[in-house]
């Protein structure tokens, strides 16, 4: 059994195995919930699904029952009257767009910066972002249909894509890509009105869905390419700490957005040590849900133990 | 030719840097792709349509999208409600803020929350005083319709205008078609005219208003700097500047000061009748 690892979206070989590998792959999780119960395998997607879920509503309980905590969207917001935060991908293009803007949104942008750099940028996608539900919702369809084939650009693609969006700033001196971008489209959308901004989140839900697996976050968004980019000394990651235990059941593989990341924790190629380091790594712990022998838990970059 | 070579030496010694070159082109052609079209449409949209205001205080329109960061503070501290973000959808960039004059004017606060509220400076804090906002400028744009230009007294925009007098005010002149009452004209000025839009949203006409608030770019037209104004260099030389002139008498007018030509209740009765509603008010010398 290697040759899944190795690359667990393409179709399995082999008619006899099909059957049941193809089941598997519809419901992973199933052996967890019955060996963890069905909270025990859903709590950190639980916890991330109130986190996106709270952080909505922190902003839409303003407009909606005019209680002001948080005013302003995702780009850029006011806490209770004193905290600015400000998205750092919009500084950048900002900057790229030869902007600098008022100190309010220097700090703000500073304090998220600190704050992703230091505990880890992906967790934007994993916890924070609005379009981490459509594309889950997207991946979970498209395993529950099994729907196959399609084709994913490369990975890489969003780090090329995101030197153009600066690119672009850089030379159309505006924020090009804050045209069309679905994430910051999707969260303003929900909080002051969408327009027809829906048909560009519909487009990304039938993307991740019919074209390519993961398409969106896993290959080609910038913004998560940016947030890839303050994860290299992300403080929490996951650990495959009893992978000792590990049963090939490719549970992991099947749920990860990221799957290429497991491969040296668990199976130790090229690395000793049974952490995930891998910057695309979104530390959102549906892995640990799954696994119905506890192999993963999320842990600090300093704790290297085995058991 | 020779790169064909090396490529096909890479494929004997290197198939995966191969893979690797083609992949990378491929990603980096529908980057370039994608972004060309993003540029393209950027180029299309930035184009403000002639209904949408900025805040007050919004830079120019080109810098105003490159520190927009369309987050919408703004917005939410404007008290009348007057601001809103563009939708995909609305023919303004989408997320930027702005508003419709003909909807909800501005009020312009005297303390300009939606400027304090701008954390990029999209909206500029040098605007301190809200009377100096140019959010575009009004134009009476329909004298055929405007109750004021028919020569009724309607004096609505007139009355609402925050900057009564000094943006807006009525200008007296001779009603032609009665040839016996004045029109008073609404007339903008736009070295006061902030553009809050009060005027166009108070136009009693029952559709579309008679004046309306444009982006100034559309509103004015450049001074013609080459073209001197007499009467100007006259006040600035504090006299003419060619001396004084010979005043040659006018037949018919002989008796009046040089220069007045007004009607006389005492004018002869015209020989044909003036076509009513023409500028001729019929009288002849
Ligand atoms: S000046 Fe006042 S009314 Fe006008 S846009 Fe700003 S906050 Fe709104
Ligand atoms: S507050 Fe400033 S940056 Fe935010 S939407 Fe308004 S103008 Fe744009
Ligand atoms: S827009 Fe109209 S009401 Fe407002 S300042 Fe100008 S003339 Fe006055």
């Amino acid at each position: 059994m290697n040759t899944p690892i190795a690359d667990p979206e393409q179709p399995m070989a082999g008619g006899g195995r099909g059957e049941a590998a193809r089941d598997a792959r519809a419901r992973p999780g199933d052996e967890a919930v019955q060996t963890k119960g069905w909270l025990g395998a859903n709590k950190w997607l639980l916890a991330r699904r109130a986190s996106q879920l709270g952080i909505l509503a922190l902003f839409l309980v303003g407009p909606w029952f005019g209680w002001w905590i948080v005013k302003g969207n995702l780009s850029s917001s006011l806490t209770l009257g004193v905290l600015p935060l400000t998205d750092p991908f919009l500084l950048a293009q900002s900057f790229a767009a030869g902007v600098v803007p008022y100190r309010e949104a220097l700090i703000g942008g500073g304090i998220v910066l600190a704050f992703y750099l230091l505990l880890g940028g992906r967790l934007y996608c994993s916890w924070v972002c609005p379009v981490n539900l459509v594309t889950d919702a997207a991946a979970w369809l498209r395993r529950r249909l099994g729907l196959r084939g399609g084709r994913a650009p490369d990975a890489r693609g969003r780090y090329w894509l995101l030197a153009f969006v600066l690119g672009a700033a850089a030379v159309t001196g505006t924020l090009a890509w804050e045209w069309v971008n679905p994430v910051s489209m999707l969260h303003r959308g929900l909080i002051f009105g969408f327009g027809l901004a829906w048909g560009i989140v519909g487009g990304v839900f039938l993307y991740d869905l019919l074209i390519a697996t993961r398409g969106w976050c896993g290959h080609l968004c910038p913004m998560g390419a940016f947030y890839g980019l303050l994860n290299r000394a992300a403080l929490l990651r996951v650990s495959a700490g009893r992978r000792a235990a590990c049963n090939d059941c490719m549970d992991c593989f099947v749920v990860c957005p990221e799957p290429q990341v497991i491969r040296p924790a668990l199976k130790a190629a090229g690395q000793e040590h049974p952490l995930i380091l891998n910057p695309d790594c979104t530390t959102c712990g549906r892995c640990v849900d799954v696994c119905s022998k506890n192999v993963f838990r999320i842990t600090t970059r300093f704790d290297r133990s085995e058991s | 030719m020779s790169d064909n070579q090396t490529m096909r030496a890479g494929v004997a010694t290197n198939p995966p840097r191969r893979l690797f070159l083609r992949e990378m082109a491929g990603v980096a052609g529908g980057a370039c792709l994608a972004s060309l079209g993003v540029g393209l449409y950027v180029k299309q949209a930035s184009a403000l349509p002639a209904t949408a205001l900025r805040p007050p205080g919004a830079l120019a329109e080109a810098e105003f999208l490159a520190a927009c960061v369309r987050c919408g503070l703004c917005v939410r501290d404007c008290p009348y409600d007057t601001l809103k973000l563009a939708e995909l959808g609305d023919a303004v960039a989408t997320g930027t803020p702005y508003f419709t004059a003909h909807e909800v004017p501005c009020e312009m606060c005297e303390d300009i929350p939606c400027v304090a509220a701008c954390p990029t400076g999209a909206l500029d804090r040098g605007l301190d005083d809200i009377e100096d906002a140019r959010m575009g400028l009004a134009v009476l744009i329909d004298q055929e319709t405007c109750l004021n230009f028919l020569g009724l007294r309607c004096d609505v925009c007139y009355r609402v205008c925050p900057v009564i007098d000094r943006a807006i005010s009525l200008e007296l002149v001779h009603n032609p078609r009665s040839d016996r009452h004045a029109m008073l004209l609404p007339t903008v000025h736009s070295d006061h005219c902030t553009g809050c839009g009060k005027c166009e949203r108070a136009c009693v006409l029952p559709g579309e208003a008679a004046i309306k608030v444009l982006p100034v770019k559309l509103a004015q037209g450049s001074r013609a700097e080459h073209y001197r104004r007499g009467w100007e260099e006259k006040e600035a030389a504090g006299g003419s500047l060619i001396g004084e002139q010979v005043e040659l008498p006018v037949r018919g007018l002989e008796g009046r000061a040089y220069g007045d030509t007004r009607v006389r209740p005492d004018a002869p009765v015209p020989a044909s009748p003036a076509v009513p509603g023409g500028l001729d008010s019929g009288w002849r010398p």
